[in-house]
């Protein structure tokens, strides 16, 4: 006797509903299974990509290019020529999406009271917008207006901690090419907040042509930073453009290792709990098909005394177990999907803020859907699920006819 | 009829081992789960702990004491008056504490060819061993000798940078606490390489009398630094220096929670995102106790009718239920302990590594070996959970015999 297909499925769809009861527990805990697989991934997804926004706008941009030893030693000493055409062609490269070159040195920053070392930027402002400073975050006064703008714009934090407001003239201190002390006032012009503290605590600009005549360094920068598209492989941009330059140039995940580190364990570590809830579930899955044959031992044994294969009868149970992971799968995707659109507008974590910067984050947390993730969780539940399915579907195929209908229960 | 408690429990027993499979399945999902909290805690708690303690003991101490407002605004003029008798004074009435009296500035610091700023401690040289660890950390040289010499140690990043080693020249340029001019040439004697890359890039340490001669601050300074022994016993440290700043104009005790508010709140976000985990396992667990219980009473329907024509009581039946749950979730709980206790206990012998993770641990103080923590808590703290939720998901299934009709059921499959 040979089964077609739509009947073997019949089969198995209605013994699946034969009790109710313990397929609904089952399917409710395989959808709080994968609900919990994608959502919890989508909140780490979220926090990486988070950490890495923050990073790649306080670096900025995916790639930098530096003089050789300027990674080292980040002085005054180690700076780059202006980009020469044929770096200047490679940065028009579609790949780019924007580029600056700044000065950036460390330096010391004085109000009336109060000196604090900070890290100097020269920049050009459009260029600084372009690669990702957010003219929104300026909270009092203005951005810089031109590589000639001779104010100064400074954080929130240092603002307070300088003890000195808008529109005061304040010093900054550091060291020429020949390792004299440059200095210069300047008048705040402008207040800028960023999601990271220390960001409003190190980080001052001013005008690149300002910093670059205050220090006596001609038309040479310190670095150049490069935006492309696709953050997530910098390297490709990188290679390009070192092979037009001798200047070092680094991609973010080489300059960020701890981020780089994080986005390499976060892909491991999604792995494992996946395939940790899938075990969690797989002693109630396997329980319950074991459950199933136990029950149906004399009717398996009177199919295949009518001629049903045994390889039919592992089918049928196969396909019985396929079903209720699909239908949980089914359930939970649309459960998880619906959890992460609900939570688009971020999740608020100010109540443990500076413990998030700690590590990098921001306080507000978006939930991050990624396919390949929805994906491999479906991919693991139904390859482990089946996987785990057929050793009770095994068992049931391998009963004798007579004993199994001679069984009492 | 009235079973005896012994009895119950020997019905319970047989009961639950008439399915000998599924009880097994059963307790090896809460098994599993078990083992996994018990480990997964105790690695937490071990390295929550190597966390707060290497964070505090590099620098910053358990507790300081400053002057109010000092902590936000790190202002040189919020400055505490005689600072070191304040120290001497802590030192007597608490000898099991270690104290240590600190000033701060900001300085340009300038080696013959290259300057950077960087934070300039004054610190007293005989004391600060007993706070912090990076007297013990030199990669070279000594450390601070006399309390007003012309010396400084400085971080290993930071010697790099200026191209400096030990005995060579440093002049520093800043503003004293009067607003004046204060700049010094001191000689490097020694040169710390503590791991922490922020004090190694930006810290020089002098000696505390020579910082106050050069930033014209008197007798006075910025921190007193005190820790104890056993982190436990802060809270009540903290009370007693409260007692004594207290009698002092303007100061306040901060302890760790306050310093480093980010140590305790990631230890908290790390938790949260954790115990996420956990509940979803736990949930788990539970589901499929419930199907198993759910199960056994269903297939036990006519057994029961009959029990109940004999005049047994739902009630009875559903405790019934709810021990043979008891009897399967403590076998959990016991195989479960006992597993996850011996890994954990193996590795924290052994230590446990992350491959590959040390940009992590890093950024956390921590090294690349975590030992996990195997304690009552960290033992109990999840199995306890499982244990309770088993127990919760057998309700339902108890309930149902309530509904229960003696004929109606003994006519049933």
């Amino acid at each position: 006797m040979r089964l077609g297909v739509v009947a073997v499925s019949t089969l198995a769809w209605r013994n699946l509903w034969r009790n109710y009861r313990r397929t609904m527990i089952m399917l409710l805990a395989i959808s709080v299974g994968v609900w919990a697989m994608i959502f919890m991934t989508a909140v780490l997804r979220g926090m990486v990509d988070n950490m890495v926004t923050q990073a790649l706008d306080t670096l900025p941009g995916y790639v930098q290019i530096h003089a050789p030893n300027y990674l080292d030693d980040p002085s005054v000493t180690h700076s780059l020529p202006a980009p020469d055409p044929s770096l200047l062609q490679v940065l028009g490269d579609p790949l780019v999406a924007a580029w600056t070159s700044r000065v950036k040195v460390p330096a010391m920053i004085s109000s009336e009271y109060e000196n604090r070392g900070v890290t100097l930027i020269g920049v050009d402002p459009e260029g600084e917008q372009a690669l990702g400073f957010d003219i929104h975050d300026i909270t009092q006064g203005r951005f810089l207006v031109g590589a000639n703008d001779r104010g100064l714009v400074i954080g929130r934090k240092l603002l307070q901690r300088l003890d000195t407001r808008l529109g005061k003239r304040i010093v900054i201190m550091s060291q020429d090419p020949g390792n004299s002390i440059a200095d210069r006032g300047f008048r705040i012009v402008g207040v800028f907040r960023a999601d990271l503290e220390s960001r409003e605590e190190n980080i001052v600009y001013a005008g690149r042509s300002v910093v670059q005549t205050m220090l006596g360094m001609g038309s040479e920068v310190s670095e150049i930073a490069v935006r492309g598209h696709d953050y997530r492989h910098p390297q490709v941009l990188a290679d390009k453009i070192q092979a037009e330059t001798d200047a070092r140039v680094s991609s973010w995940l080489e300059l960020d290792p701890y981020l780089s580190t994080m986005m390499r364990v976060m892909d491991g570590f999604v792995l494992v709990w996946m395939v940790v809830v899938f075990l969690a579930l797989s002693f109630g899955l396997v329980n319950t098909l074991m459950m199933a044959v136990f029950e149906r031992i004399r009717e398996i044994g009177l199919m295949q005394a009518l001629g049903m294969r045994p390889s039919a009868i592992v089918y049928q149970f196969l396909l019985e177990s396929l079903l209720l992971l699909l239908l949980g799968l089914l359930a939970g995707n649309l459960l998880a999907v619906t959890t992460i659109y609900v939570l688009r507008d971020g999740i608020d974590l100010s109540g443990v803020a500076q413990g998030l910067e700690m590590m990098g984050a921001a306080s507000v947390m978006y939930p991050v859907l990624q396919w390949p993730d929805l994906v491999l969780a479906n991919v693991v539940v139904i390859v482990l699920g089946i996987a785990t399915s057929l050793l009770p579907a095994w068992r049931a195929a391998r009963y004798l006819p007579v004993e199994a209908i001679a069984r009492t229960s | 009829m009235r079973a005896s408690i012994g009895l119950s429990f020997r019905l319970a027993w047989r009961n639950i081992w008439r399915q000998k499979r599924r009880t097994w399945l059963t307790a090896l999902a809460m098994i599993f789960s078990n083992m996994l909290l018990v480990f997964m805690i105790a690695l937490q708690l071990g390295s929550y702990d190597m966390m707060i303690e290497n964070s505090l003991r590099i620098f910053s101490g358990q507790m300081q004491i400053q002057h109010e407002g000092y902590h936000e605004s790190q202002k040189m003029r919020l400055a505490v008056d005689d600072i070191s008798l304040l120290a001497a004074e802590i030192r007597t009435q608490f000898p099991a504490a270690k104290v240590a009296a600190r000033a701060f500035a900001f300085a340009l610091v300038s080696s013959e060819g290259r300057s950077f700023a960087m934070q300039i401690a004054g610190v007293e040289p005989e004391q600060e061993a007993g706070i912090s660890t990076l007297p013990g950390l030199l990669e070279s040289g000594r450390y601070l000798a006399g309390s007003d010499a012309a010396e400084m140690v400085i971080g290993s990043i930071a010697a790099r940078n200026l191209g400096v080693a030990t005995g060579d020249e440093l002049t520093f340029l800043g503003t004293g606490k009067d607003g004046s001019f204060a700049a010094a040439v001191v000689t490097v004697v020694g040169v710390f390489d503590s791991g922490a890359t922020e004090l190694d890039r930006g810290l020089a340490e002098i000696p505390l009398a020579y910082f106050q001669d050069v930033f014209s601050m008197g007798g006075s300074g910025h921190v007193v630094a005190v820790s104890v022994p056993d982190l436990r016993r802060v809270p009540a440290m903290l009370k007693s220096l409260q007692g004594v700043a207290g009698s002092k104009n303007s100061l306040l005790v901060l302890d760790w929670d306050v310093l480093m508010p980010g140590l305790k709140q990631a230890i908290q976000a790390d938790m949260t995102s954790a115990w996420f985990m956990y509940a979803v396992l736990i949930v788990l667990v539970a589901f499929s106790v419930l199907n198993t219980q759910l199960m056994s009473v269903l297939e036990r329907t006519r057994e029961f009718g009959v029990i109940m024509a004999l005049g047994i009581m739902p009630r009875q039946l559903a405790l019934l239920v709810l021990l043979e749950t008891f009897l399967m979730a403590l076998l959990g709980l016991l195989l479960g302990v006992l597993l996850g206790g011996l890994v954990a206990s193996y590795f924290s012998h052994a230590g446990f590594a992350y491959p590959g993770m040390e940009e992590l641990t890093d950024k956390f103080n921590l090294p690349s070996v975590m030992y996990p923590k195997v304690s009552l808590v960290s033992l109990l703290m999840g199995p306890v959970v499982v244990f309770v939720f088993c127990l919760l998901a057998a309700i339902y299934p108890s309930l149902k015999l309530y509904s229960l009709r003696p004929v109606a059921a003994m006519r049933a499959v």
